[in-house]
This record gives structure tokens, C-alpha cells and sequence, in this order.
């Protein structure tokens, strides 16, 4: 096992595409958390012109948690594509020669995701906190960086971007093929779950659903998002959404290691 | 030794009898040639030896055991199949050094493996920008990372140039003389008729043909093609002599078979029968290869009817086996 961590990680960093995602995730997590931090500074605050403006705490908990809420389809594309490329490029061929432990194969992808998760974890929260405190400060507003309750949930959105990278994993052991895998992603995270959030959020029915949806239980492991505090519906504990998500990465692995991972490789 | 054993496999997609009953054992020390033309099989088989592909029936073993049941199966098998494949961003140094700690190599070993190819001057470059006799080189090195005992190699030879196929040859056989085993697949007999000292040759999945190449050329028989201006006289001969023809007499020409050129000429001298062309024709290895592996449904008739091309037409036939294989 030891072997193929090494293998698994020697992968991933010998190719340009983890830092390409990495900058570009840090770059767009900044951006959206000064964005943000800069517009519940101005006097009519977030929450938009009908609705009550934010609390403190929810304005800041938004910006700090920009990463998870926002930025997870880069470690989720990441993880994916752990999987789907070497599909694409047949590397499975020796990968599987070298390893032929095919459980072995799906467990040092989920490490090498888990791994890659967290580094994308870390930056992206980083980010998101050293920008947005930035911002808020400069602006006279409070970062509420001295409360606990706030590294708190920083630490939930490293663990949530991680789980995103595992997600991932599981996605691309399921589809494999890698063009399905990033049109899947970003139709999923960019249309398919945010219009049902919404949609579905409306009725009272719906909002038991969409809360089981997994960029729903993302944001309710870090107690809210920007998302969770516009929009209406019931939010999950914060255990209850790291438990869902886990439930979706096991659910996927599972089919995976039984579906493709069953086939010939030919 | 490590021998492998292919025992009466079977591989089915679908509708598509990829490998059909096949059997043959490929020794160590040797250099074997595994041999049919396009869809025989041969990746297939290569596949189910390594554990990638799951046989319909039979087994494919390597020392006895299955490619699963090694304990480091890059120690003891090294194996490039066709379509090389590398993730072009990737350096050739950092392919290597991804597969080594699974093999259970240090790093180091991927610089001498380079070396032994003849890549290290462009291990530092994306594979992407290989060209296709360099990408052969570099899963040749990637097959020699554990050192093993056993090589399975599908069409090696597969875009390289004159020299570089030289450099396979000698490359093969020097493997193959510290008592490795050799298999190397090919869809031209020709491309390692100087490499191979054993061939086991396939077609639509099932054996042929299996002995030495020495064997294999024994096959081989002599023609002459006589052509005359009196046709009749000519078949009266060719009746009287005895003869047998590599196809019908078209005309005033015949192809004989299995008789000495100076022996039809001295007959025709002795009929009075005039000739115009009296010529030995070269029945080469590869026209033996297509005779064996073109069938009876239109393939091509490469080599006269004999036991050998009888059964191999024979849908239902049973291989053809010379030499130790067979004395087993
Ligand atoms: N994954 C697959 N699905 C369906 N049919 C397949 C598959 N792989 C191989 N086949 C079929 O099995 C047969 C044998 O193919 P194989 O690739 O083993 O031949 P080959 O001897 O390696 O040929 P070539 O010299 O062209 O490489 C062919 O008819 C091929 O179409
Ligand atoms: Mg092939």
C-alpha cells in the first residue's frame, strides 16, 4: 500500500494539471471572497434589496467559506480526474500491471484524492480567509478572527473541500471517461444542483430533498454558506452533512470498484 | 525457469470468439515469436496473461501461477502491450519513476533502464514529444524496471526504424541468453524471423502452427516453374512424372513442387519436350506464415496442399505440432 501512495502521488505531481487548478482555484476563491467582503461592507450589506440584510457573523462565515461553497469543483475535477485520465491516456494498462490488487487501485486513488483535497482545502480557505479578512478590515468591518467558533468552521471547509476531491474519485471511477466526467462535474455543480436548490428550496417538500443534495451538505458542514443564508429551506447539522457526504463517496467508490473496476481493460 | 502457459483458453467478447482453445507453452531462454495476422488474438491472449482481461475458459499462467496470485508481479513479469501508453505531459524519467516503488525498485534503477534503451538523453523531456520508435523504447524501459525473468512484448518492433529494429534483435536475444523468456508479438513473420528461435502462430484465436523456427522452415518446399509452348505435352509429363502442381497448369505453365529444377529439366530433355522457362521459385517463410494462417474461406493460398496447410484448413482441425511440444 505504502508503494502505491508513493505511485499515486508521484502522479499526480508530475504532471502540470494540480497546479494549474490550484492557481486557478486560488485565483477565482480570492476574487469571489473580496468581492463579497467588499459588498457587506457597503451600507445596504448582502442579502440583496428585498430581503433582510446579513448578520455579522453569517457575512463573515460567507466569505470565509468561499472556498467550499464555491471554489469544491477544483478539488471535485482534480479527484475525477485522478481516475478519468488514466483511462484516457490508458496508463491503467501498467498501473494495473504494476498492481493488479484492483481494491489496492481504488484505495491509493482515494488517498492520492484525500491528499490532493486537503492541499486544495488549505489554499482555497486560506485564501479565501487572508483575502477577505483583508477586505473587511480595511473596510472598518469586523473578521472575527479572535472567536474560536470562527477557525472553527474554517476547519470544516478544509475538510469539506477535501471530501469534494474524494467525491471526485468516486466520480471518475464511475464514468471513467474523461470528457463525461467534466462535463458531468460542471453541469452538475454549475446548473443541475443550484437550480434545484432553488427550485425544489421552494416547496416545502423540496427542502427536505435538496438538503440531502451534496453541495447542500457541504455547506451544512460548515454551518451555512452565502448560499444556505439567501436561499430558504432547512439546513442539515453539520455532522449530519459530513455524514451525507461521505455516504455519496462511498456510495460512488463502491459502484465503481463493482462496475468498471469489474471489467476487462482492454 | 519461468515457463508460460497458455492451456486451452478461451476469450469471448460478446459475439467476438477473441481466443479460441488455445494452447502453448512458451520456454525460457529463448526468444518466441507469437504470431497471426490483425484480430488473431495475440493482445488478447497477452491480456488474460496479465490479468487484465478475464477468461470466458482455460488458464494463462506464468511459473505455474496466475498474473494475480504473484506477489511482486513486476519482479517477475515485464510487460509493454500494444498501443503504448504514457500520460504525455509526463516526463520518460517520471513514468519510470512513478512504476518503480510498485515494482519495488529504487529511483535509481529508472536512470539505468533509460540507459539501457538508449533514452537518457531526453528522459528529462514530456513524452508527448516522443516520437513513436521512442515511445517503443520507453515502454521497453519500462518493462525492464524489476529486472524480471519474464517478457511479454506485443509488436515491439511496431514503428521503429531499420537500425532500431536491429538493436531490438540483438537487444532481444541477448535477454533471451541469460535465460529469460522471450515472447514478442508480431502480425509479420519477417519483422522477427532473425529474432526468434521458437514461433507459436495463431489466426481467428486458435493454434496453427507451434515448433522451432528451424522447424518452421522445414516446411518450406522447393518449386519449380516450368513453362512450355506445348501445353499438352506439358500435362502428359507432369502425369507421367508423378508430379505434384502448387495449383493448376494455366496453360503451357506449371509450378512443380518438391522437385529438384535439374530433375524436371532432365525429364522434359528425356520427353523431347520443348521448354521456354525453367526456374527455381523461392518459397520463403512468410509465404509458409500466410499458407498457415490464411484459411480455407479465401485466405492466401501461399504453400502447395500438404499435411501441413491440410490441417491448418481444416476448420476443426487439429494444430499443427512439431518438436518438443508435441513429443510431450
Ligand atoms: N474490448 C473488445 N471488445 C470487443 N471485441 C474485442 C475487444 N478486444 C478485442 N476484440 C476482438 O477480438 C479479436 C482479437 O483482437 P486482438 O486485439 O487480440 O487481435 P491481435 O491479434 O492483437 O491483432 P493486431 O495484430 O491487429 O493487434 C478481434 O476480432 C477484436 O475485434
Ligand atoms: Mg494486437
Amino acid at each position: 500500500m505504502r508503494a502505491t501512495l508513493v505511485a499515486e502521488y508521484r502522479k499526480l505531481v508530475t504532471t502540470r494539471l494540480w497546479w494549474i487548478l490550484l492557481a486557478a482555484m486560488a485565483a477565482y476563491v480570492g476574487f469571489l471572497a473580496g468581492v463579497i467582503a467588499w459588498t457587506a461592507s457597503r451600507p445596504e450589506g448582502l442579502g440583496g434589496s428585498g430581503s433582510a440584510p446579513l448578520s455579522v457573523d453569517e457575512t463573515v462565515r460567507s466569505v470565509y467559506t468561499v472556498g467550499s461553497s464555491v471554489g469544491y469543483v477544483f478539488p471535485l475535477v482534480i479527484g475525477a480526474l485522478a481516475v478519468a485520465s488514466e483511462f484516457r491516456h490508458r496508463t491503467v494498462t501498467p498501473t494495473l500491471l504494476a498492481e493488479p490488487r484492483r481494491t489496492v487501485f481504488l484505495l491509493g486513488k482515494l488517498a492520492a484524492g484525500l491528499g490532493a483535497g486537503l492541499v486544495f482545502g488549505v489554499v482555497g480557505t486560506a485564501v479565501a480567509t487572508g483575502v477577505g479578512a483583508a477586505v473587511l478590515s480595511a473596510t472598518g468591518s469586523p473578521t472575527l478572527l479572535d472567536q474560536s467558533a470562527t477557525w472553527r468552521y474554517v476547519g470544516l471547509a478544509v475538510v469539506a473541500m477535501a471530501l469534494w476531491a474524494l467525491l471526485g474519485v468516486g466520480v471518475g471511477t464511475v464514468l471513467t471517461n474523461q470528457v463525461a466526467v467534466v462535463v458531468v462535474v460542471l453541469a452538475w455543480t454549475q446548473f443541475v444542483e443550484p437550480i434545484a436548490r432553488i427550485a425544489l428550496g421552494a416547496t416545502s417538500w423540496g427542502g427536505h430533498l435538496v438538503a440531502y443534495l451534496p453541495g447542500a451538505a457541504s455547506d451544512a458542514l460548515t454551518g451555512g454558506s452565502l448560499y444556505t443564508a439567501v436561499a430558504s429551506g432547512p439546513v442539515l447539522d453539520w455532522w449530519a452533512g459530513l455524514l451525507v457526504l461521505l455516504g455519496y463517496v462511498a456510495v460512488l467508490a463502491i459502484a465503481g470498484r463493482l462496475a468498471t473496476l469489474r471489467r476487462d481493460i482492454t | 525457469m519461468t515457463e508460460v502457459e497458455v492451456d486451452r483458453l478461451s476469450k469471448s467478447f460478446g459475439a467476438v470468439r477473441a481466443v479460441d482453445h488455445l494452447s502453448f507453452t512458451v520456454r525460457a531462454g529463448r526468444v518466441t515469436g507469437f504470431l497471426g495476422p490483425n484480430g488473431a488474438g495475440k493482445t488478447t491472449t497477452l491480456r488474460v496473461l496479465l490479468g487484465l482481461v478475464a477468461p470466458t475458459s482455460g488458464t494463462a499462467t506464468i511459473g505455474g501461477r496466475r498474473y494475480s496470485e504473484l506477489t511482486r508481479p513486476g519482479r517477475v513479469v515485464g510487460a509493454a502491450l500494444e498501443a503504448a501508453s504514457f500520460h504525455p505531459g509526463r516526463t520518460g524519467l517520471d513514468h519510470l519513476r512513478v512504476y518503480a516503488p510498485q515494482v519495488g525498485v529504487p529511483d535509481s534503477r529508472t536512470h539505468e533502464v533509460l540507459a539501457l534503451v538508449g533514452l537518457s538523453e531526453v528522459g528529462g523531456r514530456r513524452v508527448g514529444g516522443y516520437s513513436l520508435g521512442m515511445r517503443q523504447r520507453l515502454a521497453l524501459a519500462t518493462t525492464l524496471l524489476g529486472d524480471p525473468p519474464v517478457l511479454l512484448l506485443d509488436e515491439p518492433a511496431n514503428g521503429l526504424d531499420p537500425e532500431g529494429i536491429r538493436w531490438l534483435r540483438a537487444f532481444l536475444r541477448a535477454l533471451a541468453a541469460e535465460g529469460r523468456t522471450v515472447l514478442v508479438s508480431s502480425h509479420v513473420l519477417s519483422e522477427v524471423e532473425q529474432t526468434v528461435d521458437d514461433v507459436v502462430i495463431i489466426s481467428r484465436g486458435r493454434l496453427v502452427h507451434s515448433s522451432s523456427l528451424a522447424e518452421l522452415a522445414g516446411l518450406t518446399r522447393p518449386r519449380v516453374q516450368v513453362v512450355s509452348p506445348d501445353a499438352a505435352g506439358l500435362a502428359a509429363l507432369v502425369a507421367r512424372a508423378g508430379w505434384t502442381l502448387a495449383g493448376p497448369q494455366r496453360g503451357g505453365e506449371a509450378e512443380v513442387v518438391d522437385v529438384p529444377a535439374a530433375a524436371v529439366g532432365a525429364a522434359a530433355f528425356a520427353a523431347g519436350l520443348e521448354l521456354h522457362q525453367l526456374a527455381t521459385r523461392d518459397v520463403g517463410l512468410e509465404d509458409v506464415f500466410l499458407g498457415l494462417t490464411g484459411d480455407a474461406a479465401g485466405g492466401p493460398a501461399g504453400i502447395a496442399a500438404g499435411p501441413v496447410a491440410a490441417a491448418a484448413s481444416d476448420p476443426r482441425g487439429a494444430p499443427t505440432e512439431v518438436g518438443p511440444e508435441a513429443a510431450r
